[in-house]
């Protein structure tokens, strides 16, 4: 395969400016692979100030409701800052202060991965810039607040769409600009190599864990695994450590908005072909001419036109299954959880919880599925109750 | 009428700027910006005022290389219903009319391409009559196949430089790139502030001595990005074989008067040499 791509996906669509960037963080990341003490460092890190391992927690309610397989959430959303965005931001936090960068980028659609990088970047002494859609500053306010006591500035982004990919493109203007003492912490598996396969690698642990707490729970490997897919971090962490395991099911559940048929989604599978945008290969939501078409979701973390290049590899492969639920599914999820288990999903990892509603009911009782719980719903309280109205929650 | 493919327009206009002792003038236009009218109109406008070659603008929804300036040009653009298949309309009409004999360079993202297909795009904007191609967002490694074939139809894919290349990278690109090496002034994007620092000079420096050595021609090399005055114009074509000027130009076609463009374009004309 070449070198960044998985499969026909992937590569390195950036200007040339930034090109001695990723070559550079190319080189750290990889020296870093093979570094004892960064891993040590990273290790005791993300159990001491992340708080890992995150439990693997069996879901008997949720279960007993859908009337079908044993549901295990991993608890990605007990992880300091509430989701799994943390477990990459510190990770590459540690490689740009490594790298002698001083001051750290970062582009936010929900508000999670900002407040993961401000976090990085307050513990380590760096200076820190998030870039946000004024969409999304609007329906994450809560995050913005945190952001900013953590000491990041949010500048907002009032071009385009005003959501996540308007945010990056302003964080790579940026980064084009300021590359020599900037680093830039892309929050998930896409963008330009090594971005997607380094993300993956500091995702990956979450798969690891879960891999180890079935086995210690279950004494086998589960069925089936579903997690949502914005750009695609959370999925990709759990996945890989099962990606060989050709019994394990995954599916992979992508923001169906208001449904396919409206055009109001962002079902990159479902409703999109081909196309190079923002560093990568990959599917893309785009017109015949190949403008980048706007998104709608729910949930700000999903609402993005593309999808990291692994994942349409491997639904290329037929090894994940993508799906999609739409902005109401999600919704019922989001109630159903809270009320059942006393846990309140983000609104991302809603959509997960909605597929597995209908997944779960047509397996048998002993069959065991997990479901990635990549973040807590304390963000999205506000805008689901501007949604539902108060009374009706 | 299909061109003549050994004809290329770029390589032609160095060949005389050279001999002539000359450094190349080359504005960068929106295409379609407000209207295809208006672009027309412009071109005409930058041959008179000795024009050496234009860059076209191709609008795209996600412009990532470009400053303020230019994002809000593209817009106006895309509202005109511009894009890369009504771009190469429009230079086929330019061409067949004769209205200009001028180089005419396409900067363009890459998904647009992508998405009309490599060869097509290579074909149909060669026998238009497009000279080169810029593609911001498209290095060397993921480029030189294209640039190879394109090559083989006539039509130069250009490639950038940067501050940040280094010796190995400035070299990489000197190979890969036709017609000239476009040299990115600064780190940053379209319209930011220009500053003509060692580092630039060193670079300039290096692509007109070893990075060639040994090859059959040396490739002009071009600076672009920040540059806005006269007096800067000057300044850096004292260190290259030319100068692309885009932002500053955009705006004052679209704020200025014809006759303070038209002394505009000419005070640029007459520093760079």
């Amino acid at each position: 395969m070449k070198k960044g791509y998985f499969g026909p996906y992937g590569g390195r669509f950036v200007p040339e400016t930034l090109m001695p960037a990723l070559l550079e963080l190319e080189a750290a990341w990889l020296a870093s692979l093979k570094d004892k003490a960064f891993r040590l460092e990273f290790k005791a890190l993300a159990k001491d100030f992340i708080g890992r391992p995150t439990p693997l927690y069996l879901a008997r309610r949720l279960s007993d409701k859908f009337g079908g397989a044993k549901i295990y959430l991993k608890r990605e959303d007990l992880t300091h800052t509430g989701a799994h965005k943390i477990n990459n931001a510190l990770g590459q936090a540690l490689l740009a202060k490594k790298m002698g960068k001083t001051r750290l980028i970062a582009e936010t659609g929900a508000g999670q991965h900002g407040v993961a990088t401000a976090t990085g970047a307050a513990l380590l002494g760096l200076e820190c810039v998030i870039y946000m859609g004024s969409e999304d500053i609007r329906r994450q306010a809560l995050n913005v607040f945190r952001m900013k006591l953590l000491g990041a500035e949010v500048r907002e982004v009032t071009l385009g769409s005003r959501t996540l990919k308007d945010a990056i493109n302003e964080a790579l203007r940026d980064w084009t600009t300021n590359v020599r003492n900037t680093h830039y912490v892309l929050g998930t598996v896409f963008g330009p190599h090594p971005f997607p396969s380094m993300v993956r690698d500091f995702q990956s642990v979450i798969g690891k864990e879960a891999r180890a707490q079935i086995l210690k729970a279950e004494g086998r490997l589960p069925d089936h695994l579903i997690a949502c897919v914005g750009g695609g971090s959370n999925a990709m962490g759990l996945f890989n450590a099962f990606l060989k395991d050709k019994n394990v099911l995954m599916t992979g559940v992508e923001a169906g908005g208001k449904g396919i048929g409206s055009g109001e989604h962002a079902a990159r599978f479902a409703g999109g072909e081909i196309g190079v945008f923002q560093g990568a290969k990959s599917y893309l939501l785009q017109d015949e001419v190949g403008n980048v078409l706007g998104t709608h979701s729910v949930s700000a973390g999903l609402d993005y036109a593309s999808v990291g290049p692994e994942h349409a590899f491997l639904k290329d492969a037929g090894r994940v299954r993508y799906t999609y639920a739409t902005d109401d599914e999600a919704l019922e999820a989001f109630g159903l959880l809270s009320r059942l288990e006393g846990i309140i999903p983000a609104l991302e990892s809603s959509h997960a919880i909605a597929e597995a509603k209908k997944i779960a009911p047509t397996m048998d009782k002993d069959s065991i599925l997990i479901v990635n719980l990549s973040g807590r719903g304390d963000k999205d309280v506000q805008e689901v109750a501007r949604i539902k109205g108060e009374k009706n929650l | 009428m299909s061109p003549n493919l050994k004809q290329n327009r770029i390589e032609e206009r160095f060949q005389t700027l050279k001999k002539e002792g000359k450094k190349a003038f080359i504005p960068y236009i929106m295409c379609g910006d407000p209207s295809l009218e208006k672009t027309a109109q412009l071109v005409k406008l930058l041959e008179e005022c000795g024009a050496d070659a234009i860059e076209l603008g191709v609008p795209f929804s996600d412009p990532l290389a470009d400053g303020p300036v230019i994002q809000a040009a593209g817009l106006r653009a895309l509202n005109a219903g511009v894009n890369l298949r009504v771009v190469i309309e429009f230079v086929k009409k330019v061409r067949t009319e004769k209205f200009t004999d001028v180089p005419l360079i396409l900067m363009t993202y890459f998904n647009p391409v992508f998405r009309y297909g490599e060869d097509a795009f290579i074909l149909d904007a060669r026998a238009a009559g497009v000279d080169g191609v810029i593609i911001p967002d498209l290095p060397v490694e993921e480029g030189d196949s294209m640039a190879k074939s394109a090559g083989r139809q006539g039509l130069d894919v250009i490639f950038l430089a940067a501050p940040t290349s280094g010796d190995e990278r400035l070299k990489k690109v000197a190979r890969a790139s036709n017609g000239f090496i476009y040299f990115v002034s600064i780190t940053g994007i379209t319209g930011a502030k220009l500053e003509i620092s060692e580092e630039l000079r060193s670079s300039l420096a290096k692509l007109e001595g070893p990075a060639q050595a040994g090859q059959k021609n040396q490739k002009p090399v071009v600076v672009g990005f920040g540059i806005r005055t006269p007096g800067e114009a000057g300044m850096v074509s004292a260190l290259a074989d030319g100068v692309v000027i885009g932002s500053a130009i955009v705006k004052a076609a679209a704020e200025s008067s014809d006759a303070e463009l038209k002394e505009y374009l000419l005070a640029l004309r007459a520093a760079i040499k």
